[in-house]
């Protein structure tokens, strides 16, 4: 299936003497399979900083591990080689200094991080500045750079922030990486599986159980402008949507239904919420407004209507209904007017996302008993599936639109053993399919907006 | 040549004869099973695996007895839809009916009517699917004269399978309503 996509990679090595901030740059509208060969010095330390930090954090070479936290952002993406260490010829603190570029062109890498770390004691508490700088081989010129001075235990955001910076600099586009992931964590056989709600790093880091797992939680969803959480909660046996603070750990339910809500999303200004509420065999989708408490009913059709998910400007709804006979993908105007179906091709059609960039909806279609993660224009046009599994659903986009990430389950054998359910994303060209480690088996992932400062 | 014709017709006949001979073993062999229907279930544990789909499930709704429990004695506690639908077969009326009878006859009991799923949708989709199967069995139980508030619903969609196989089999004895006591 990948082949339809597979398109000549286009990579731009763009020269441009005497303009000094575009000098290398990535196409990542295609496939792309001849990476950037980038070489992450490792950042370096002071004996007295490196002293001090390991007081701190109890970690010897801070230094070493900001720069794997960005090689491993950057390898990831596919978009990437980075080259290994044992190769570089130039100590970190000179290469930071001015690198001899040509001891990193004879390894033939194209571009350059260098960084360093330094203690601080600001009004008697610790902290630590790191500064990075971004270097364009073949232009012999520093390209970008920035210096941040933050808690000791910031360190792995630091990373990120980096390879934001870096990503940004390279692709012309903002990046995922200082972002968290809220999922469900599973644990237990099949039949009687515990689940929690768990967040983490998007790199898999950090890992923190938000419930204990004494009641069924489900589909777990970020606000894109803070970090509010919407979920379902079979909280004494009454399946609800909740709404969960995960800074203060406050939770409370979203409104006061007559019946089952579930399928809960935040709108694009975080200030309400839509979701379907099931009464009397029937499944409408709803809206509350977070604000002012008030609540309404957006669609009104004895078929299940559910798995909303707005438009980026608010205007949209996009949702799954069996009005049809089988579910397929409509399309609505936020008020619950002009419904159109707009998923047309053969097989079940189901979790609309909306994209960030607005352009493409990602979906979960089941055919011939497979499940595929698939992206659509927002007329229903231009469907390509990404990927086709045995059972996987629920996708949801990084935040700037260019991963899918998304759970996959696995086939028992004939003694119904060997399930498990795992975080998987993919690029939107349809390459780069990468397993998301996390602690214990997990499903429902949503991925947070780029975290602030 | 006209050896050789005999020869090739001679072997068309015996090759014919093979041919009705096989198709009536495997017609016979058939015809016993079908005789037999009272006896099918006990027969499935023993026979092959498709015969013994053809015994637990018809269509793709699930008839067998495996998982099944009981509200009160005599009384099974659930019943089974086909894929992506809420429809009662006949089936499922009758133990429904029988339900009925008897949660009229014990009025002080509650109970709560869990629809469910098998793992083959979306996880909301099926949220909303378990709700109308548990709603599906709740107005059947209310037209044979219980009362609303005496039943609860509540799906757990793909959530609680009762089998954890990944086959057509294992999915028919998911997609179920069960009524439980809940005082």
């Amino acid at each position: 299936m990948r082949n339809k996509f597979l398109l000549l990679f286009i990579f731009c090595l763009i020269l441009k003497p005497g303009i000094s901030y575009s000098l290398v740059e990535i196409d990542i509208t295609r496939g792309n399979l001849d990476p950037l060969p980038i070489s992450v010095s490792p950042f370096f330390a002071d004996e007295i900083s490196k002293e001090k930090i390991k007081k701190n954090l109890n970690i010897d070479n801070l230094g070493i591990e900001i720069s794997k936290v960005i090689e491993n952002n950057l390898r990831k993406t596919g978009l990437f080689d980075t080259l290994d260490k044992e190769s570089f010829l130039q100590k970190p603190d000179i290469a930071h200094l001015k690198p001899r570029f040509e001891d990193w062109a004879l390894i033939k890498s194209q571009v350059l991080i260098t960084g360093k770390v330094t203690s601080k004691i600001i009004n008697k508490k610790d902290y630590i500045r790191i500064e990075f700088k971004l270097w364009d081989i073949l232009g012999a010129k520093m390209v970008d750079g920035f210096s941040l001075t933050t808690v000791p235990t910031n360190w792995r955001r630091v990373g990120h922030k980096i390879s934001d910076k870096v990503y940004e600099r390279l692709t012309g586009e903002s990046g995922y990486f200082d972002t968290r992931i809220i999922y469900v964590a599973e644990e237990g056989p099949k039949t009687q599986r515990v689940k929690k709600l768990a967040i983490m790093d998007q790199d898999g880091f950090n890992t923190k159980y938000l419930t204990l797992g004494n009641e069924l939680v489900l589909t777990p969803r970020f606000n894109p402008t803070n970090q509010m959480v919407t979920y379902l909660s079979y909280f004494r046996n009454m399946p609800r949507v909740y709404l969960l603070n995960i800074e203060t750990g406050k939770q409370e339910v979203v409104g006061d239904f007559p019946g089952m809500t579930f399928a809960p999303r935040f709108s694009p200004d975080g200030k309400k919420i839509i979701m379907s509420l099931a009464k009397d065999g029937n499944s409408e989708i709803w809206v509350r407004n977070l604000e002012t408490n008030i609540q309404e009913k957006l669609t009104d059709h004895p078929s299940i209507d559910t798995s909303p998910s707005y438009s980026p400007d608010g205007k949209y709804v996009t949702f799954n209904s069996d009005r049809s006979g089988y579910q397929q993908i409509y399309v609505m105007r936020s008020d619950g007017s002009k419904v159109k179906r707009i998923s047309f091709g053969k097989g079940i059609y189901g979790t609309p996302v909306w994209s960030p960039r607005g352009d493409l909806i990602a979906f979960t279609k089941l055919h011939k008993g497979k499940f595929f993660i698939g992206v659509m224009r927002t007329d229903g046009s231009g469907e390509r599936l990404l990927t086709e599994n045995f059972y996987q659903e629920a996708p949801s986009w990084s935040p700037n639109g260019r991963i899918i990430i998304f759970y996959r389950e696995t086939k028992t054998d004939e003694k119904g053993q060997g399930f498990s359910a795992k975080l998987w994303s993919i690029d939107l060209t349809g390459y780069n399919e990468r397993l998301v480690k996390t602690e214990t088996d997990a499903s429902d992932p949503s991925w947070s907006s780029l975290l602030g400062n | 040549m006209n050896l050789v014709k005999i020869l090739k017709n001679a072997f068309l006949v015996v090759l014919f004869g093979l041919i009705i001979t096989a198709c009536a073993t495997k017609k016979s062999v058939k015809t016993t099973t079908e005789s037999s229907s009272t006896t099918k279930a006990a027969e499935a544990q023993k026979a092959d695996p498709i015969e013994k789909l053809d015994a637990l499930m018809q269509g793709d709704v699930y008839i067998g007895s495996d998982t099944v429990g009981e509200l009160a004695s005599g009384v099974p506690d659930r019943v089974f839809f086909a894929t992506n639908e809420t429809i009662l077969t006949t089936a499922s009326r009758e133990t429904l009916r029988k339900q009925a009878a008897w949660l009229r006859q014990n009025s002080d009991v509650t109970v709560v009517v869990e629809g469910h799923a098998d793992e083959r949708g979306t996880r909301e989709y099926n949220l909303a699917l378990g709700e109308r199967r548990a709603n599906a069995a709740k107005d059947y139980l209310m037209t044979y004269g219980v009362s609303s508030d005496r039943i609860k619903v509540l799906s757990y969609g793909k959530e609680r399978p009762v089998d954890s196989g990944s086959n057509p089999l294992s999915w028919s004895k998911n997609r179920r309503s069960v009524t439980v006591k809940a005082n």
